[in-house]
């Protein structure tokens, strides 16, 4: 595999910009990392949850008194028996309305298919096993709703009380109705994309404890050890009495971003004071845990005869499920990137999220900014193709510029590489390969995306880190960021080694611990490297102040006549090591540690109307080129090549950026192609591993990635992030290189056989 | 409490070492590994025999841990990716999948190792196809699979078998 590598200036970093092997991985290789199930502790009892087995019923009655003879079992809890039952509800919904809880267990009534209803503890997995069916739940079963269009229309059943919308975005700029009227060219299209699951190999696990101090200790895999406030409401509790670790994960995707097992723990630990474990199973997880939202998305886009963009009207209807999550807020970002990487001065945008009784929709890795890439990439080929210009033409033509405001408002203030990146897939895709057969079409994709990085401006974004010498001269970093696989962890000793002038080896870093590591909020929206990197880096510079002040205090040199070096302080008399450096500091009262927090930039709440100056941080630009075969008989489609570029500002890792983008483009073929989860009237179908079909090995093409950097972003060392833009475009390319082959353009995810074959008789190239 | 089917006693090498067991009868090797033997490093995905998580080799033959039971395998030899290193030192196909990045949240990364061990082990031509074809049972979210595919390849071209 080759890698293009172009930068504005030379790299001037040791070690930061530097393909270096991750610290996490030689562990991990060694089979010696402990995940978050690896942790066992003597005396331990397990806890299982009683879901619910149909999608919409009110529940009459519960009891638990056959369980409880079950020998081992120690407890089973229903609702009343949760402090505080209600979770609170933490996302953006309409105005005036205030949005339903979520119930730790359900009480009286339950919304979609494997909603927890009791939860069982005991002293083996076994005594669950024989519980579980004897918890005796007696439902009602009440309609169901499971479309989200229908669940919109008057009459339905409702999900929630007071109606099915959970909430909606507008965007209206300029005049859209006059731009349309008079444009030579109007072009229409309908898209919609499925439910999907993130499955990470690791399942929901975590392990509970209560230590001397009263605290309930959760050690779980979760991309957020924040929710320990949320799980001290649950149970009654200060928040200085819960606490939660996150050891290195095995995978999250935005589905350990909402609480999993957590609560659950956490009250199991606390009704009987021992060690507590929980792991979901694989159907569990599939059946239960939060999705991906389907969409579907009805665009009309005109354009002035040379394929200029003059305007957008789009109608986007998503499915919410049965409670809120950050469904309200995934809608935001699927209305803020619905008109893609281009500038467009008149654009309508309306968007709805509904509520239905099937599996909630939550985060999920490009978190709304990957649903309508199917659409809007679309759109643009269709104009340029009634424009009678060449698409890659027109997508540079109408690339973003620095200075252009989207078109909910904020201007764009980094560099937009977009026609660097395409030019760079476009050389490396390569020469088309043969078709294997007669029956076999060839075709070449080509697909752009723009995907925000960081929270949005209102959230007050932070992160904090903590960076210190031991006497012997190592260091230390302290940040409380969640390492989901993606090599948070490394990226920031990465940091510290570049600006301490020290080895990787010699940096290490505490991690993910709510009470004992500096807060650094989700590892989510592709903030950890900007935010927590950002921190890092400006402790790490006051450090590096406070060694070379300490070196002043004793030898009388003026700092400016120090600096740090390899292995200490540059003097003129020489370099002192660091272990005396810190000796120095510690002799003349300076301190040798800095914590230091990273505020991202700030802004207003949104209104329904989106029109703002400033709603995330900053966008990762990116372009996909791919080759497929499609069988004309099957309707099979198989990728042969692969090639994606996205502009990184600056890559901290190449090895890792490099292995973010291959690993979302796998992720995103799964959707393209194959995934999906499937609902018959709320009750989801998809339960075991074997029918969610992800790629294999032998599935994937060859992946090539270019890194660009334009040394613009905003993160340390002018990085962007690159957490989820990658798996954006990888739908639309697909489809792109579908219609190449055939001569049709699938709209629908996943592109089944059907979808497929439809296509060829469309294009009548067969 | 064993579902009526009694505990079993099961005596496994297990890299080298013999571990004895009791474990009830249905326990399967996965299971037995990491609740008798402490083996964490084996890794159970989906316990119904699809992601390769779980994969170990049984006389020397790759089998997914979930879908065999430990008193199946009573009397043979099992490694797991724990006994590739030389202390601290990576074996050379772990170096590889080191040096190319390919164990990203390195869940996976247990079994895949222990299939990819097999195939290096065989004798086979080992070109990318083949090593995508040998891996196609073990399941990787994160890495997108090139990285593991450029590594067993590098470690076969300098005659890895481990
Ligand atoms: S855990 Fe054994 S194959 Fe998935
Ligand atoms: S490295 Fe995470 S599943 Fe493969």
């Amino acid at each position: 595999m080759t890698e293009t590598l172009s930068s504005r200036t030379a790299s001037t970093t040791r070690v930061v910009n530097q393909a270096v092997p991750r610290r996490d991985s030689h562990e991990k290789l060694r089979g010696r990392t402990r995940y978050a199930g690896d942790v066992d502790i003597a005396g331990q009892l397990h806890a299982r949850l009683v879901r619910s087995p149909v999608p919409s019923a009110r529940i009459v009655a519960r009891d638990a008194s056959a369980a409880l003879q079950v020998p081992g079992v120690v407890a089973v809890l229903f609702g009343e028996d949760v402090p505080n039952n209600e979770i609170p509800t933490n996302t953006a919904g309409i105005k005036g309305r205030p949005l339903p809880p979520s119930w730790v267990l359900a009480v009286e009534r339950v919304r979609y298919h494997g909603e927890p209803v009791a939860l069982i503890v005991a002293e083996s997995p076994r005594a669950l096993a024989a519980a579980e069916a004897l918890v005796e739940v007696e439902y009602d079963v009440l309609p169901v709703v499971s479309d989200p269009e229908r669940a919109l229309e008057p009459g339905s059943p409702e999900v929630h009380e007071g109606g099915n919308l959970l909430s909606q975005w507008r965007i209206d700029r300029g005049d859209v109705d006059r731009a349309f009227a008079e444009a030579p060219i109007v072009v229409e299209g309908s898209y919609e994309a499925q439910v999907v699951d993130h499955a990470y190999l690791e399942l929901e696990t975590g392990i509970g404890w209560l230590d001397d101090e009263g605290v309930i200790n959760i050690k779980a895999s979760t991309q957020e050890i924040e929710h320990y406030r949320r799980i001290a409401h649950i149970v009654g509790l200060p928040d200085s009495k819960v606490r939660v670790q996150a050891p290195y994960l095995g995978g999250g995707f935005g589905g350990k971003e909402d609480m999993t097992v957590e609560p659950y723990i956490a009250l199991a630990v606390q009704r009987t004071g021992r060690p507590v474990k929980m792991v979901w199973s694989r159907q569990e997880s599939l059946t239960a845990r939060a999705k991906r939202h389907p969409v579907r998305m009805r665009y009309r886009t005109a354009a002035a005869a040379d394929g200029t963009l003059l305007a957008h009207d789009i109608e986007i209807v998503s499915d919410a499920g049965a409670y809120p999550l950050l469904s309200g807020f995934v809608l935001l970002y699927i209305t803020l990137n619905a008109a893609g990487p281009y500038r467009c001065d008149n654009v309508r945008v309306h968007s709805r999220a509904a509520y239905t009784n099937n599996t909630p929709g939550s985060a999920f890795r490009g978190f709304g900014g990957m649903q309508p890439v199917l659409a809007y990439e679309a759109q643009i080929d269709r104009v340029a193709d009634a424009a009678g210009r060449d698409r890659v033409e027109v997508r540079k033509a109408n690339a973003f510029v620095v200075g252009d405001r989207i078109p909910a408002g904020q201007r764009i203030e980094t560099a937009v590489w977009l026609p660097q990146c395409i030019d760079a897939v476009l050389e490396a895709i390569g020469p088309r390969p043969e078709p294997s057969s007669p029956e076999h079409r060839v075709g070449l994709g080509l697909a752009c995306n723009v995907q925000p990085y960081g929270r949005v401006a209102w959230m007050n974004d932070s992160a904090s880190a903590w960076v210190g010498c031991e006497r012997d001269g190592g260091v230390v970093v302290r940040c409380g960021v969640p390492d989901v696989g993606g090599g948070q962890v490394s990226s920031l000793a990465q940091i510290a080694a570049e600006v301490l002038h020290v080895p990787m080896d010699s940096v290490t870093v505490h991690f993910g611990d709510s009470a004992r590591t500096p807060l650094a909020g989700r590892t989510t929206a592709t903030r950890q490297l900007y935010m927590s990197g950002n921190a890092v880096l400006s402790a790490a510079e006051e450090l590096r102040g406070q060694l070379l002040e300490g070196v002043a205090q004793v030898t009388g040199q003026p700092v400016s006549e120090l600096t740090l070096t390899e292995g200490g302080v540059l003097t003129p008399g020489g370099v002192v090591p660091l272990a005396e450096v810190v000796a120095m500091c510690l002799a003349s009262g300076v301190a040798i540690n800095a914590m230091r927090t990273y505020f991202a930039p700030t802004g207003e709440p949104v209104t329904e109307l989106v029109d703002s100056e400033r709603i995330v941080p900053d966008f990762t630009f990116g372009a996909h080129a791919a080759y497929v075969e499609v069988d004309t008989r099957t309707g099979q489609v198989r990728p042969l090549r692969y090639v994606a570029a996205h502009d990184v500002g600056r890559a901290i890792n190449p090895l890792s950026v490099r292995g973010q983008i291959q690993g979302a483009v796998v992720q995103g073929i799964g959707y393209a192609l194959t995934e999906r989860i499937v609902y018959d009237e709320g009750v989801n179908l998809t339960g075991a591993f074997y029918q969610y079909a992800i790629p294999t090995a032998a599935d994937c093409p060859e992946i090539e990635v270019a890194i660009l950097e334009s040394g613009e972003g905003v993160g340390p060392f002018h990085a962007r992030g690159i957490g989820e833009p990658p798996i954006g475009p990888c739908a639309a390319t697909l489809a792109s290189a579908v219609e190449d082959a055939v001569g049709a353009r699938p709209a629908t995810l996943p592109m089944l056989a059907e979808t497929v074959l439809a296509c060829v008789d469309q294009g009548g190239r067969a | 409490m064993t579902g009526g089917m009694g505990t079993a006693e099961t005596t496994i090498t297990l890299n080298g070492a013999k571990v004895t067991g009791q474990a009830p009868a249905d326990t399967t090797l996965v299971r037995w590994l990491r609740e008798q033997a402490h083996a964490y490093e084996v890794k159970e995905g989906c316990n119904e025999g699809t992601c390769g998580t779980c994969t170990v080799l049984v006389d020397g033959r790759a089998a997914t841990g979930c879908t065999t039971l430990a008193v199946q395998v009573d009397g043979a030899t099992v490694e797991t990716s724990a006994s590739l290193a030389d202390g601290e030192e990576l074996s050379p196909l772990q170096a590889k999948i080191w040096e190319n990045g390919a164990a990203q949240c390195g869940f996976c990364t247990q079994g895949m190792l222990m299939s990819a061990v097999e195939l290096l082990r065989s004798g086979v031509e080992v070109t990318p196809a083949v090593v995508r074809e040998h891996l196609h049972g073990n399941l990787c979210r994160c890495t997108g699979y090139q990285a593991i595919v450029d590594a067993v390849v590098d470690a076969a071209a300098e005659g890895a078998t481990r």
